[in-house]
C-alpha cells in the first residue's frame, strides 16, 4: 500500500480532532485509575460463541434490584416507619406525592420481579448444569442472594402496616417460633421484645432498607466477580468445553491482549 | 489420579443408617422414649460405620503421608532457630501489635453494637397493667369480649382484645375471693386474633359497656360462645381455651389479673397446656408465657408439629 503523503484534508482534520477530544479525558482518568481499562475488561469478556437468552437472566435480576434500590430510595424519602404515621405516609406516597403512584408502584411490583428473576436465573444455572466445577463457590453465593432477597420481601411486607401487613408478619414471626430450640429467640428478636409493635416496625424498616441490601450488595460484587473470574458457561449443547481458559492464556502463542485495546464483543472460543 | 477415585466406594452401611431414621420417625409417634431411642442407636452406629468406610481411603493416605512430613519438618528445626537477638524480629513485633490493636479496637467497638442490637428485645421487657373498670361491670356468668390496650403510650398498636367472665366468688381456706376466667384472644398456633364462636352484643339485647380507664378505652361486648375459633387457620377452642380441633399446638394464653380498689386489673400473659373442669373450679396447667406455636408440656413436645387435641 502506497503511502500518501498529501495534507490531511479538512474533514479528516476535524476528525482526528473529534478522536484527540473524546481520548484525552479518557487517557487521564485511564493514567491515574487504570478505571477505563478495568470497565472494558468487565464489558467486553470473551464469552462462548453460542450463548444463550436465558443467560441473561442474571443480568435481568441485576436489572430488577437495581429498580428496587432506586424506588426503595425515594420511597423512603417520604415514608415514616412509625404506628402511627406508617399507613398514612404510604396513602400521601400514592394518592398526593406527585409520581408517588408510579414509584411505588414500581418498588411493590418489581419486588415480585426480582424474586422470580432470582428463581428463573436459578433454574437456568441448575438446567445448564453452571454449578458445577469450579463454580459451586458461585451456586452458594447465589443461595445466599436468594435467601436475602426473601428476607427483604418478608420484612418489605411489613411496611405498608395494613391489616394484611400486620397479620402476615404476625404469622411469620410466630412461624420463625416454631422452629426447634433457636426459633423462639429469633422470633423475640424479629419482634423486639414480646409483643408486636412500634420496634417491630422500625426494625423491619431498618433492616428492609439498611442491612439486608447492604448484605446483598456486596453478595452482587462477590457473585459478578466469580462470573468475570471464571467465564461464562457454555450452553450444555456447545462443543465448546465449558470454562476454557481465556483465549490469551492458553498458549496459542499470542500476547495478552492490552486491557485498554477494544476486545471483539462475543469472539470467544469461535475459531 | 483417574476421575472413579473420588468417589466413595459402595457400601452397604447407607441402608442400616435409613432404617435407624425411620425407626426414630416411627418411633416419635409411637414411643419417643424407648423406640425413637432405639432409632438413634441403629442410625448413629450405621452412620459411624458408614462414615469410616466413607473416608478409609482419606484416613490410609495420611497415614502414608504423616512419617514423611514429621521428618521434613524435623530438618528445619535445628537450622531454622532465630539467632541471638533475633529470636522476636521488629517486624514480627511490628505485625502482631497491630493485628493486636486493631483486634482490640475492632471488639471495643464491635461488642457495644452487638449488644444494643440483639439484647433490648430480651431484656427489660415492661410488665404491663391494664385497668379495666369497676368489677360491678362484669355480669356474673356472663361472657365479655374487651378490648383494652396494654401499654397507652405506645398508642392503639398495643390494643389487645380478652375473652372474660366474672365466675363469682370462690372461697378458697374459707376466704372468699373472686374467680374470673380471662383468655387472650391470640392464637396458641401463630398469632391470629381468635374470635367468639356465637351471638354478640345487639342480637342478644345487651349493651356494650364502655370506660375510660387508664388503659384508654375500654369495650366490654357481651356474646355467649360456644367455644373460639381462628380465621387463620381453622384452630378451635372451647370455652375454657382447650384445644378442640386445628392446627394449635396447646390451649389458649390467659391473663393473670387482680383485684384493686373494686376495679379489675389485667396482669401479663401465662401460657397453658390445658384446662380441666371449668369456671372457678377449672384446674390450670400453667406455664411462663410463650410465643404461639410453642409447645409447653415437655421438652420433647417440640418434635411434635401436632398434638391430639386435650379431649
Amino acid at each position: 500500500m502506497a503511502i500518501t503523503r498529501r495534507p490531511p484534508t479538512k474533514a479528516e482534520l476535524r476528525k482526528q480532532q473529534m478522536v484527540a477530544a473524546i481520548n484525552f479525558p479518557l487517557d487521564w482518568l485511564e493514567e491515574r485509575s487504570g478505571l477505563v481499562g478495568g470497565v472494558k475488561y468487565f464489558l467486553f469478556r470473551k464469552v462462548p460463541a453460542d450463548t444463550n437468552w436465558m443467560q441473561t437472566l442474571g443480568s435481568a435480576t441485576l436489572t430488577a434490584f437495581i429498580v428496587q434500590a432506586v424506588t426503595g430510595v425515594i420511597l423512603a424519602m417520604y415514608y415514616k416507619p412509625t404506628p402511627g404515621d406508617a399507613y398514612s405516609s404510604i396513602q400521601n406516597i400514592t394518592d398526593h406525592v406527585t409520581m408517588g403512584w408510579l414509584v411505588r408502584g414500581m418498588h411493590k411490583w418489581g419486588a415480585s420481579v426480582f424474586i422470580i428473576l432470582m428463581f428463573l436465573h436459578m433454574g437456568r444455572v441448575f438446567l445448564f448444569g453452571a454449578y458445577k466445577y469450579p463454580r459451586e463457590l458461585n451456586w452458594i453465593v447465589g443461595v445466599l442472594l436468594l435467601l436475602m432477597g426473601m428476607l427483604e420481601g418478608f420484612t418489605g411486607y411489613l411496611l405498608p402496616w395494613d391489616q394484611t401487613a400486620y397479620w402476615a408478619t404476625v404469622v411469620g414471626i410466630n412461624l420463625n417460633g416454631t422452629a426447634p430450640f433457636l426459633g423462639p429467640w429469633l422470633a423475640q428478636f424479629l419482634r423486639g421484645g414480646q409483643e408486636i409493635g412500634a420496634d417491630t416496625l422500625t426494625r423491619f424498616y431498618s433492616m428492609h432498607m439498611l442491612l439486608i441490601p447492604g448484605a446483598i450488595i456486596g453478595l452482587i460484587l462477590l457473585h459478578l466477580y466469580l462470573v468475570i473470574r471464571l467465564g461464562v458457561t457454555s450452553p450444555p449443547w456447545s462443543k465448546e468445553e465449558a470454562g476454557a481458559d481465556r483465549p490469551e492464556t492458553n498458549g496459542s502463542g499470542q500476547l495478552p491482549q492490552g486491557l485498554t485495546k477494544p476486545v471483539a464483543r462475543g469472539a470467544g472460543g469461535s475459531k | 489420579m483417574p476421575e472413579q477415585d473420588h468417589l466413595p466406594k459402595p457400601t452397604v452401611w447407607p441402608i442400616g443408617f435409613a432404617i435407624g431414621i425411620a425407626v426414630v420417625l416411627v418411633g416419635l409417634i409411637v414411643n419417643p422414649l424407648w423406640i425413637a431411642t432405639i432409632g438413634g442407636g441403629i442410625a448413629i452406629v450405621f452412620g459411624v460405620l458408614w462414615a469410616r468406610d466413607a473416608t478409609a481411603d482419606l484416613r490410609g493416605h495420611a497415614v502414608a503421608v504423616e512419617p514423611e512430613r514429621r521428618e521434613a519438618a524435623a530438618a528445619p528445626a535445628t537450622a531454622g532457630a532465630p539467632a541471638a537477638g533475633e529470636r522476636f524480629p521488629r517486624s514480627k513485633f511490628l505485625e502482631f501489635s497491630t493485628l493486636g490493636i486493631g483486634g482490640l479496637i475492632g471488639g471495643v467497638v464491635t461488642v457495644p453494637v452487638a449488644g444494643f442490637a440483639l439484647l433490648p428485645p430480651f431484656l427489660g421487657q415492661k410488665h404491663h397493667r391494664a385497668d379495666l373498670g369497676p368489677v360491678s361491670d362484669f355480669a356474673e356468668g356472663q361472657w365479655y369480649i374487651s378490648t383494652f390496650m396494654i401499654d397507652p403510650a405506645e398508642g392503639e398498636v398495643s390494643r389487645r382484645t380478652a375473652f372474660i367472665r366474672n365466675n363469682g366468688t370462690l372461697t378458697v381456706g374459707g376466704k372468699p375471693q373472686p374467680s374470673f376466667t380471662i383468655i387472650s384472644n391470640r392464637c396458641a398456633h401463630l398469632g391470629c386474633p381468635v374470635q367468639a364462636n356465637g351471638p354478640t352484643g345487639a342480637i342478644l339485647g345487651m349493651k356494650t359497656i364502655t370506660e375510660k380507664t387508664s388503659a384508654g378505652e375500654i369495650k366490654l361486648e357481651p356474646v355467649v360462645p360456644a367455644g373460639f375459633g381462628c380465621p387463620c387457620h381453622g384452630g378451635q377452642y372451647d370455652t375454657e381455651g382447650n384445644r378442640t380441633a386445628g392446627p394449635p399446638v396447646r390451649g389458649l394464653d390467659r391473663y393473670a389479673f387482680e383485684i384493686k380498689d373494686g376495679r379489675l386489673i389485667l396482669l401479663s400473659t401465662f401460657s397453658v397446656a390445658k384446662v380441666d373442669g371449668t369456671g372457678a373450679q377449672a384446674k390450670i396447667h400453667k406455664y411462663k408465657s410463650v410465643g404461639p406455636g410453642e409447645h409447653v408440656d415437655g421438652w420433647e413436645q417440640i418434635l411434635y408439629p401436632l398434638n391430639p387435641p386435650h379431649h
